[in-house]
């Protein structure tokens, strides 16, 4: 029974790593962005299981239903026979390969020499408590509140520019 | 309880097939794809370490996160779009323009 919570972990964490290669293999961005679907789900129950109730309905909502209809949206645009031919990396992609490898490897050496700091104030008891998304908020409007309206200037900005960028060009002639 | 470390080596192995996908594929909608799981590895840590330091902060820290990767979606899907209609192409080794 113990064995419970790392059986659990041991199941999304392989999930998550297998579809995550998943995501970078296929030759079809359409089977890509369905396999990030379901990683997005996996990520989401991640953070359920890690007592982030709002920040897993936020992974949905956003990425799931947002974020990956947008990818799904552009990948209509593609010409699907040309992609299904052409190579699916790039010549050098063992050099890609090395780079990444180096990186885990180097983050999996410094983990070894990790020491977590002191415990802050929000105990489980006292989130469980008061419950996540209200003491979420509780921080965010008081302590967070001018980058919270700052996110939301980068939100507007990013509706401008993706209404300039994508608009067709008037022809002056 | 799962010790702190399993997440942030799961975090690592994401970020590294992010920044693999990103280093390798021809097609830029599968790296902009790998960009966005790179920063899912990241928030992956952060919540992690929220909970097993006791601290809300890393869970605002992937708030604003998911708001830029938001953002930043919308923009370079954008971008992708714009390029299309003039390269008619997706294909990153197929753009040169800038080339000198």
């Amino acid at each position: 029974m113990s064995m419970l919570p790392q059986m659990f972990f041991g199941y999304f964490a392989s999930a998550i790593v297998v579809l995550s290669l998943l995501v970078i293999t296929r030759k079809n961005p359409v089977h890509s962005v369905m396999w990030m679907l379901l990683l997005f789900f996996h990520i989401a129950s991640m953070y359920l299981f890690l007592n982030a109730e709002f920040i897993a309905a936020i992974q949905v909502i956003v990425y799931a239903g947002a974020i990956l209809v947008l990818f799904l949206f552009v990948v209509l645009l593609l010409n699907l026979k040309e992609e299904l031919q052409a190579d699916r990396f790039i010549g050098t992609w063992p050099a890609g390969l090395l780079v990444s490898a180096a990186i885990f490897v180097s983050l999996a050496a410094a983990l070894q020499k990790f020491v977590p700091g002191p415990k802050g104030n929000f105990t489980i008891d006292l989130i469980q408590r008061v419950t996540h998304t209200k003491v979420l908020g509780q921080v965010l409007y008081t302590e967070y509140l001018f980058p919270f309206e700052i996110a939301s200037l980068v939100l507007l900005i990013a509706v401008i520019g993706a209404i300039v960028l994508a608009k067709k060009r008037m022809r002056s002639h | 309880m799962v010790p702190l470390n399993w997440y942030l080596l799961l975090s690592a192995a994401v970020f590294s097939i992010g920044v693999f996908g990103f280093l390798t594929r021809r097609n830029i909608i599968i790296m902009f794809m790998s960009i966005e799981l790179m920063l899912n590895a990241v928030n992956i840590s952060l919540v992690a370490f929220s909970h097993y330091l006791q601290d809300l902060r890393g869970q605002i820290l992937v708030f604003f996160i998911i708001t830029v990767a938001a953002a930043e979606a919308s923009i370079g899907l954008a971008i992708i779009i714009a390029l299309f209609r003039n390269k008619n192409t997706v294909h990153v080794d197929e753009m040169h323009e800038m080339k000198g």
